[in-house]
């Protein structure tokens, strides 16, 4: 009888709210690197360990909640035809931010990094962010929407970093892992094959899980 | 002399941008999907990366002369993209038939990791102009030698193979491009250069 006027539960309405929403999203459905493949160029080269792995994808967190923010601000002045130039300005300001942080607090993992922060201007996500999203969105679903690209795209990097660390290594987060102590070490995880089959693998597994496919696209 | 060929054919092969650096992956992902797309974004890249590493060379040197190198992530791409879209506008005037083909390239270009990454690898290597000039010309050309290799491999195993859902499309072309590095790991030994990182 009561049943119609019965409130429906918090983790109900949760999940119809914005912000739940966007955070999904980001996080599962549409997490930048499991479906949309894209902004591996300036990472996947440096997940060979979780320290990196971490700093870098909080580097790009906040390059991109950062850059899609202002992105966001500046929406109604930004004439649509400079910008793309626009955004290029604008996150590459925050990324000599992130160069100059990592350097100052953590000058042995800015060194290990190299050129690769500085990379995260042309981190596809970043501009597609700001491209899909923040450009016609208010500041506030910004800062959730980036949030969540940005762990989601942690998320597989640290994913990656701890397939790879452990095998390359012997080690896990720099510290090694006991039983491991006379590990063989696999240089090939260390390089860049290691990186795109660990890559490749998570992928395939995440999309089985989530029934998204991809159709080929070769012509 | 021997030095600039040697590192021609480091940049190229045991240094591979793509295979080895993993840089320009989203491009280099979405372009190989046919040889022919392949080649002429290859030419478009080759183009815009050694002419801009050329023009980004003097204005770094004017950097470290006022001490600044801090702003040169900004110069550089700021110089990218102008560079690009001047490109796009002398194209699309003087030979509309060039335009036809690379045009629709060109802004993929700006957002291409390899000219930004080119261009910051010769400024923490200190290399010398003629360096400049021959490690940007060789890492654009390995680069698109790596596409190409991949579109061709992408587009025999369409026609023959019967691949699981979930490795379709952008999955199993990472495994190939993973076997493709292992190759490339091959060359180790062209070259003194070793990997920065």
């Amino acid at each position: 009888m009561d049943q119609s006027k019965k409130k429906p539960s918090t983790w109900l309405r949760l999940q119809y709210k914005k912000w739940f929403v966007l955070l999904r999203r980001g996080l599962t459905e549409e997490n930048p690197i499991i479906v949309t493949v894209l902004g591996i160029c300036s990472s996947l080269a440096v997940t060979n360990r979780v320290e990196n792995a971490i700093f870098m994808g909080l580097g790009v967190t906040f390059v991109i909640i950062a850059s899609s923010a202002l992105v966001s601000l500046l929406r109604n002045l930004i004439p649509s035809k400079v910008r793309m130039v626009a955004y290029m300005v604008i996150i590459s300001v925050f990324t000599i931010v992130v160069q100059m942080f990592l350097q100052a607090f953590v000058p042995t993992v800015a060194d290990r990094l190299g050129s690769y922060t500085g990379l995260i201007i042309t981190n596809c996500i970043v501009m597609g962010r700001a491209e899909a999203f923040a450009i016609k969105n208010p500041v506030k679903y910004t800062l959730i929407d980036g949030l969540a690209n940005g762990l989601g795209y942690m998320l597989v990097l640290v994913l990656i970093a701890s397939v790879r660390e452990p095998l390359a290594f012997g080690q896990y987060f720099g510290m090694t892992i006991p039983g491991f102590e006379n590990w063989i070490k696999w240089n090939v995880m260390a390089l860049a094959p290691g990186g795109f089959f660990v890559l490749g693998m998570i992928a395939w597994g995440f999309r089985a899980l989530m029934g998204k496919y991809e159709e080929d696209g070769v012509q | 002399m021997m030095e600039l060929i040697e590192l021609f054919l480091a940049s190229m092969l045991s240094n591979n941008i793509a295979l080895i650096f993993i840089l320009g992956m989203c491009s280099l992902i979405a372009v190989s999907t046919s040889i022919k797309n392949s080649v002429n974004m290859g030419v478009a890249v080759i183009v815009v990366t050694t002419l801009t590493a050329m023009i980004n060379w003097p204005i770094y040197e004017l950097l470290k002369a006022t001490g600044t190198t801090q702003l040169s992530l900004l110069v550089f791409i700021i110089v990218i993209a102008a560079f690009v879209q001047f490109l796009e506008m002398f194209l699309a005037k003087y030979s509309p038939k060039i335009y036809e083909a690379f045009g629709i390239f060109l802004p993929l270009i700006t957002v291409n990791c390899i000219v930004l990454a080119v261009s910051l690898f010769f400024q923490t290597r200190d290399y010398t102009f003629a360096q400049t000039t021959v490690f940007a010309l060789g890492s654009s050309i390995g680069w698109a030698f790596a596409m190409i290799l991949l579109a061709g491999v992408r587009q025999k195993m369409y026609r023959v193979s019967n691949l699981p859902k979930g490795l379709r499309g952008r999955a199993i072309a990472f495994i190939i491009l993973g076997i493709l590095a292992l190759a490339f790991i091959g060359f180790t030994g062209i070259g003194r250069v070793t990997f920065i990182n």
